[in-house]
């Protein structure tokens, strides 16, 4: 319960913070690192909890964001309901490739891999058909009402994304004290053991992708509205991918909070490195590459290893073993 | 159904492009066959190559064939240094912390670069680099007539190292069985070095080649990335031969999708390949099942 009431907190403290906040500025910088943590959340979720280390989380995303757009733009169908689609598709997505690949057993760097021909498939795809804008992207038009997912005021925007990241860390929250969450630690840990107990690990994996899957949609349906705007490379492009596993590892892979710290440390980097050195125009990136490497190198288990309880330390000896 | 003449200079082109591809693959390959890891910054590698094949033709007048005497062995301290100084080290004996590593790699060389040198397109100008050669009716650029004379020329050169010479004999023995290599006495780190500085080095030979008839920026490594990973997948992880043959079907089939869906979704081929075959034969098509 104490982790629950330190979650609440937490996000009720961020929740009351653009009233006090008059600056668009520093709102708009918390916003960054709140849409980080929920798409490092979602990778954590299969990445961290059950192990299936993707490389292409942006296929979901992007399915999100393209659900939204195209069936607002060409449908006519309420952006609201487009999220709830865009949800289902990131999740059936999820569950999909989870079926196609851990039905031919494909483990580790080889999931890896095709997680990220999958993105760039659909990458392609989307660059290639009509209905998506092709190269040129997809505008939404705009129309600032909350009832067209639409804000006037910045903070608008905020709440909402703050509403899906904390749904999203409760379900993680959940996720650790329910028996698929066991499950899902038991097969990253060691699949023929688990399966050896009677853990169905095949039907566990496809759920965490599943749930993983739901939550990335979601923040692609989020971004989509956020700046009306959608093309290929934004949506099915590395970018997204790579942080969203960049943020689960710097804070460390398999927590609850691993996420939102590793995005509040990312980003407090990324402006700190913009305010020394200026806007050089790859200077963010060579930071992210050296904390990544920097990270396995020398923290593998992320920022909250730092401070490590009995429970932690437990589990990582059972899983040295 | 397009007559020859439209269909032979595609799959012409197809061969000599895939040559190239299976020459960027050679190395990949190699390194996944002794280390049992990928090497993600593979794309970023062949870029630091290509910027030393340019920088040596614009400052120092080297034609990038000659550079050939240059930039594979700089690649091979490169990539000899990085397997020792870095890989090894962040492993702590998961194949995820090698892919996270050389994926952080690949974003510093490629920002790093693009801080210096700017996204600008680089091309170098030679004599040669217009010049064609009749092929049964079709012309080919001659930079990539030499390209694929210099991809097979490499590839039976790894073969023929790994067959005959002591260091690839002790290669093959710790690709094999680690263990029983070490206890018979050879230096496994050592032999890693060797295999991660070949592979790389290999990547010069490609950079040198490929410059005559391409260009480079800080992110041309990304289009040759995935197209790598398929055509060792495709020949087999580990195979000099399955990467050559997989590399020339990649080519053929990429110049065959472009002629007949169009620039952008003619790719797309390439990555269905890479799906079906990883989910339907993981050891590829001359690898052994494990």
């Amino acid at each position: 319960m104490r982790t629950l009431a330190l979650l609440v907190a937490i996000f009720a403290a961020l929740a009351v913070l653009p009233i006090g906040l008059r600056s668009d500025f520093w709102l708009n910088a918390v916003m960054l690192a709140l849409f980080s943590a929920l798409i490092g959340q979602s990778w954590n979720i299969a990445g961290g909890y059950a192990g299936q280390f993707s490389f292409g989380h942006a296929l979901f995303f992007g399915l999100g964001g393209y659900a939204v757009a195209v069936l607002q733009v060409h449908l006519g169908i309420n952006p609201w309901l487009g999220m709830a689609v865009g949800g289902a598709l990131g999740a059936g997505a999820g569950a999909a490739l989870g079926w196609l690949t851990f039905r031919y057993g494909l483990r580790g760097s080889y999931f890896a891999l095709v997680t990220l021909a999958f993105a760039e498939v659909f990458r392609i795809l989307a660059n290639s058909v009509p209905f998506t804008g092709a190269g040129e992207g997809i505008l939404i038009p705009l129309d600032p009402h909350p009832a067209m997912l639409q804000f006037r005021a910045l903070s608008g925007y905020y709440w909402l994304l703050l509403g899906l990241t904390f749904a999203c860390f409760l379900t993680v929250w959940w996720l650790e004290r329910s028996r698929l969450g066991a499950q899902m630690q038991a097969v990253r840990d060691n699949e023929d053991a688990a399966a050896a107990v009677g853990v169905d690990a095949f039907t566990v994996k496809l759920k965490a992708m599943a749930l993983s899957g739901l939550f990335m949609g979601l923040a692609g349906v989020f971004y989509t509205q956020r700046y009306l705007y959608l093309d290929p490379g934004l949506a099915f492009g590395p970018a997204q991918s790579v942080e969203a596993l960049l943020v689960a590892i710097v804070g460390g892979i398999g927590t609850l909070f691993g996420p939102l710290l590793g995005a509040f440390a990312l980003h407090l980097l990324a402006e700190a490195a913009q305010g020394v050195l200026g806007d050089v125009p790859g200077a963010n990136m060579v930071i992210y590459g050296t904390v990544l490497v920097a990270m396995v190198l020398f923290l593998p288990r992320g920022l909250t290893s730092l401070r490590q309880g009995g429970r932690r330390r437990r589990r990582r000896r059972t899983k040295d073993a | 159904m397009p007559d020859m003449t439209i269909l032979w200079p595609a799959i012409l082109n197809g061969v000599t492009t895939g040559a190239l591809y299976a020459l960027i693959a050679l190395g990949l390959t190699l390194i996944y066959g002794v280390l049992h890891i990928i090497n993600f910054a593979h794309g970023a590698l062949l870029m630091v190559g290509l910027y030393a094949v340019y920088f040596l033709w614009r400052f120092l007048g080297l034609d990038p064939y000659v550079s050939l005497l240059i930039v594979p062995p700089a690649m091979f301290a490169l990539g000899y240094a990085l397997q020792r100084g870095l890989i090894t080290r962040a492993a702590h004996g998961r194949d995820e912390n090698i892919l996270l590593v050389t994926l952080g790699l690949s974003i510093i060389l490629e920002n790093l670069a693009l801080m210096a040198f700017s996204s600008d397109t680089r091309t170098v100008d030679t004599a040669y680099g217009f010049s064609t050669l009749d092929v049964l009716g079709a012309f080919v650029p001659l930079p990539k007539v030499v390209a694929f004379g210099g991809a097979v020329a490499t590839a039976l050169a790894l073969w023929v190292f790994m067959a005959r010479t002591d260091l690839g004999r002790a290669i093959r023995a710790v690709a094999k069985e680690r263990k029983g290599a070490q206890l018979v006495g050879i230096d496994v780190n050592h032999v890693y070095a060797m295999s991660f500085g070949i592979g790389v080095g290999v990547l010069g030979i490609a950079a040198c080649l490929l410059m005559p008839s391409y260009y480079v920026t800080p992110t041309v490594g990304h289009g040759f990335v995935l197209i790598a990973f398929t055509i060792v997948v495709l020949g087999g992880m580990g195979s000099f031969v399955g990467a050559l043959i997989g590399g020339i079907i990649i080519g053929v089939v990429e110049a065959l999708g472009g002629l007949f869906l169009g620039e952008s979704l003619g790719q797309i081929g390439i990555f269905v390949i890479f799906i079906l075959i990883l989910l339907l034969r993981p050891q590829g098509l001359l690898g052994r099942a494990q």
